[in-house]
């Protein structure tokens, strides 16, 4: 009795996660445009540049590259991005196409001086 | 000092809420302590050598390795707060009257104790790497090193504060609802957890349906801040949630809590059999 009612319950649960993760990777469509390509350094905590500036409603790849030897959390809420760049080393951050706007970004570890902004138009 | 202090701070709440609602849990239970502890020194230990391996988990899986170590890591953390939870509506009401009847209010088995020291690990191990790597690269800057050390260490302290905050506020709780309240406690860290983790499949461009943000309450309560970094380890609140994390929000929280129904015995067993004892 226990046992079928453990059962059911497991069933029931991998169930419905099988069907939510199913529905999160079902629609993936190809990225139609070419996604537009842009960098930035870290140096001494400061990004440079730290304006960058990319056309809207089409997928961005910003590289990060880190010439510090410390590391640093690249972090934008607006953009949806969370991410560690090692020290002296780099990461490539790809953001959604993307309203026209001014979005923020900044340096997690050192905000004081780690910020800059992803102009959208 | 006080900004160094602010950014461990912000990265341990979630850590320290879990660690918090977990002794709760277990309150209680023979070796629980002992075991949560295993969990958080575990947690730490990995923590060290992931932000010891940072470089390489950047470069792993073609620039994707950060996203999917976080996605993994919070997907194992849900699952075992739902099985938790199953198996705690399965089990719970036996156990309550046991316990009750050896004078004590646990609310876990042993069963699940080592279900749940995991996620206080693997909560740990999260959040642990990013302090590690912060700290670390105060002590190699040099300048005003150790100012900015103190300030991290206070930060830690604070994050154990608020899981000593968490503990002590749910003691408080009547043992009589100390069951539903720590359930839905534990429903609701999975639905967040579950969120967090599309979101970082969504941020590695894994899972691209529904990425627009429904809405953005970042002018009202950033989750940046304190208070927002809170909910979101407690709800899982996000300032721009995509529909995709709200569904998996939904579906996770709607999973456990039918899975837990599905599990729980039938309910006029218990009060026919309690006089007969």
């Amino acid at each position: 009795m226990k046992f079928s009612l453990s059962r059911r319950a497991a069933l029931a649960l991998a169930a419905i996660l099988c069907l939510s993760s199913a529905a999160a990777v079902v629609a993936t469509p190809a990225a139609a445009t070419e996604p537009a390509a842009l960098s930035v350094t870290i140096k001494d905590h400061r990004f440079e540049p730290a304006e960058l500036r990319a056309p809207a409603n089409t997928p961005i790849e910003l590289a990060v590259k880190n010439l510090d030897p410390t590391p640093e959390e690249f972090e934008s809420d607006p953009l949806r991005v969370e991410k560690i760049v090692p020290g002296n080393g780099s990461i490539t951050v790809k953001i959604r196409p993307m309203k026209p706007g001014r979005y923020k970004f900044e340096g997690e570890y050192h905000e004081d001086t780690a910020q800059g902004v992803l102009i959208v138009e | 000092m006080l900004g160094a202090l602010v950014i461990v701070f912000r990265e341990v709440i979630e850590a320290g809420l879990i660690v918090g609602i977990v002794l709760a849990v277990t309150r209680g239970l023979a070796g629980s302590r002992l075991w949560i502890a295993g969990g958080v020194a575990a947690g730490v230990a990995g923590a060290g050598v992931v932000a010891a391996l940072a470089d390489g988990l950047s470069a792993a899986v073609a620039g994707r390795g950060q996203e999917i170590f976080n996605a993994s890591v919070l997907a194992a953390a849900v699952l075992m707060l739902a099985w938790h939870n199953v198996w705690m509506a399965q089990h719970g009401r036996e156990l309550a009257r046991d316990l009750a009847d050896a004078g004590r209010a646990a609310v876990c088995g042993e069963k699940t104790l080592f279900a749940l020291s995991a996620v206080v690990g693997l909560a740990v191990l999260r959040e642990g790497a990013e302090v590690a790597l912060f700290l670390y690269g105060i002590l190699v800057s040099g300048e005003s090193a150790w100012n900015l050390f103190a300030g991290g260490l206070v930060g830690l302290a604070l994050g154990a504060a608020v899981s000593a905050a968490t503990f002590y506020g749910l003691v408080t709780v009547p043992a009589r609802h100390l069951f539903a309240v720590t359930t839905w406690l534990i429903n609701f860290l999975a639905a967040g957890l579950a969120a967090q983790c599309v979101g970082f499949l969504q941020q590695a461009w894994i899972v691209t349906a529904w990425a627009e943000p429904l809405w953005d309450t970042s002018g009202i309560l950033p989750e940046s801040g304190v208070v927002g970094r809170m909910l979101r380890a407690l709800i899982g609140y996000t300032d721009q949630p995509t529909g995709m994390q709200l569904f998996v929000w939904l579906a996770t929280l709607g999973a456990i809590a039918a899975a837990a129904k599905l599990a729980a015995p039938p309910r006029q067993t218990a009060p026919v059999q309690a006089p007969a004892e």
